[in-house]
């Protein structure tokens, strides 16, 4: 501090600081008061109608008799099937990516192609849905159908962030493993898919609560608006939580908009206990290197 | 320990379950002698929606083990779906089109048209605005069709005030706006289009009501709902001015703006005892269940009559 290099411009440097930081705080509060509003104000409208009734009953006309358990057991059924079929197709996909492929042209137009459709709209997924699963394979406006349909959607995000998981572990517990004799394959099973477990883990389910909020693929394959039963098989019809709420947000009748919000708080803590879980699968299974 | 026991489940059991699942998922319950089961699906028109979604609810109280599905894909998707066959009833806002009919006939599926209740095509106007409380069919029209130079009231008439109009109605996807402008400018599908779109009519309703200079359009629930903050403009239709209500919009005094509600079924379907139930039922009960969802009954006897004019039973 003595030298007089130092010291130039010192103040105005430490302004500059002091305004970055400003902004950064900023930045995170904005974000969390939008939160906080839309927290607030579903909650003003939508408190009162929480209860076991609103959870365990059907869609209603009568806003006192109407209940989201068709839309909720949906869902369920929804993030089972999406959960089923991204996370064994996205992990195997990034395992070949990542451990078998050569690093060729090939290879990095596959990679593009899968970062690429990252970005695709999902209404589009729900236009190939439609063609693919409904009318080609036959499935019908299923449940099974819906779940396909959001598998594609969120397979490219599960395969990056699988990549990246595998990416992460070093490289010398491989080369270690193959130093004492073992095979690729057990090398893989053995060493790196449990050190890259919890990334791969968290990587999906915070895919699926992306994929948990999606209504327009949904509609576009045929999700259905009014169901008063539970879906008991993946060729049964259904509904789910965002359609609910959309549906009632369109009703002329203000206490359905108060359902709305009712069943936006319902679908707002699935998503905590979602990302509650990728934290904590996270942190009980992460090792350091 | 723990992580390989997950990778078995994640990798192994998972997509087993899911086979597991998708093979004993399917199986169609047939008719069952205790009652009635099975499926009667219904998708089209968002404006019918609220009539068979309270038809479908009441129904599946009176037989629980029948499964009535009910879905939004507009009156033109319902069709599309319909002639497909793959569903059993359609719900529709204005009749069937000739290629719509064409549709069908190539699949084999006939589409048999059942009238269920009126609505009425509501314009509303902001309570603030106080002349503009009745308007001719000629005066609407002017306003809404195609180029119309129409951006002040007093362009409409001149002791109106010089004060801005403020436009919203129905996007062009919907029913109401295929109907509003057959009935006002005369041509279907032909509007002015720099006017506020929306496919919800709440935002509409939200819109008219915070802008004084402002008129729309959209059904007459939406309107019952939010009558005391909008007002209604009576019609002139050359026999004075008729504002939407109950009575009006079931005597047909109302006109050109009342409007039926179909429901389209298949022939072929009322031969599965669920759907000639339900369609029954659906008759049977209009008249209590329609005015409650916010839609005008048709007269008791008519409903009646299309009750003797389902075909008889195969």
């Amino acid at each position: 501090m003595n030298d007089a290099r130092f010291l130039p411009k010192q103040a105005k440097r430490k302004r500059a600081g002091a305004i970055f930081q400003a902004v950064c705080l900023v930045s995170i509060g904005f974000s969390i008061a939008v939160l906080a509003i839309l927290i607030v104000d579903v909650s003003r409208d939508g408190l009162r109608w929480l209860s076991w009734d609103f959870l365990s009953r059907y869609p209603s006309r009568i806003p006192a008799r109407a209940g989201i358990k068709s839309a909720i057991l949906g869902s369920l059924w929804m993030m089972a099937l999406t959960a089923g079929i991204s996370f064994p197709l996205g992990v195997g996909a990034a395992i070949y990516l990542e451990e078998y492929a050569p690093r060729n042209w090939f290879t990095r137009l596959l990679q593009t192609n899968i970062s690429n459709l990252a970005g695709v709209p999902s209404i589009v997924y729900g236009i190939l849905g439609l063609a693919i699963f409904v009318r080609f394979f036959g499935f019908g406006r299923s449940v099974l159908a819906g779940a396909a349909t959001l598998a594609l959607l969120i397979l490219p995000v599960v395969i990056i962030a699988s990549q990246e998981a595998l990416k992460a572990v070093p490289n010398s517990l491989r080369e270690a493993s193959y130093g004492v004799g073992a095979t690729k394959w057990q090398t893989i099973r053995y060493q790196v898919l449990p050190v890259a477990l919890p990334g791969i883990l968290t990587g999906t389910i915070l895919s699926l609560s992306r994929a948990i909020g999606e209504t327009a693929p949904l509609i576009m394959i045929g999700a259905l608006t009014f169901i008063a039963f539970a879906p008991t098989s993946p060729m049964d019809p259904f509904t789910v939580l965002p359609i609910q709420i959309f549906n009632w947000t369109a009703k002329p009748q203000a206490d359905f908009h108060d359902l709305a919000a009712g069943a936006i708080i319902v679908l707002l803590v699935v998503l905590l206990v979602m990302n509650a879980a990728a934290i904590v699968l996270r942190n009980r299974y992460q090792k350091r290197f | 320990m723990y992580t390989r026991k997950l990778i078995r489940v994640l990798f192994v059991a998972a997509p087993l379950a899911l086979v597991a699942a998708g093979c004993g998922g399917g199986d169609e319950q047939a008719g069952d002698e205790a009652g009635l089961s099975g499926m009667v699906s219904i998708d089209g028109s968002s404006t019918v929606f609220p009539i068979s979604e309270a038809m479908a609810e009441e129904f599946q109280i009176a037989n629980p083990d029948v499964r009535v599905t009910v879905g939004i894909s507009g009156t033109g998707g319902g069709f599309k779906k319909f002639c497909a066959g793959e569903t059993d009833i359609s719900n529709a806002s204005r009749p069937i089109k000739p290629t719509e009919i064409e549709l069908c006939a190539e699949n084999g599926v006939e589409a048999m048209e059942i009238p269920v209740a009126w609505d009425g095509l509501t314009v509303v106007r902001n309570p603030a605005n106080d002349w503009a409380t009745c308007m001719t069919v000629d005066e609407l029209a002017r306003l809404w069709q195609p180029g119309s130079t129409i951006e002040r009231w007093n362009q409409i008439r001149e002791d109106w005030p010089d004060e801005e109009i403020v436009l919203y109605g129905p996007d062009t996807d919907s029913g109401t706006f295929d109907y509003f402008t057959e009935a006002i400018v005369g041509e279907e599908d032909a509007s002015r289009d720099d006017y506020t779109a929306s496919a919800d009519d709440n935002v509409l309703v939200v819109g008219v009501e915070g802008d004084e200079g402002s008129i729309g359009y959209f059904g007459f629930a939406y309107y019952e709902e939010s009558s005391d903050r909008l007002g209604a403009v009576a019609v002139d239709n050359g026999n004075g001015c008729v504002a939407p209500a109950r009575e009006t919009i079931e005597n047909g005094t109302y006109a050109p703006l009342s409007r039926p509600m179909f429901i389209y079924i298949k022939p072929d379907a009322l031969a599965k005892p669920q759907v000639r139930a339900f369609v029954e039922f659906y008759l049977n009960n209009a008249t209590a269940l329609v005015p409650e969802v916010g839609y005008v009954p048709l007269a008791t006897e008519k409903y009646e009559e299309l009750l003797g004019d389902l075909p008889a039973a195969m």
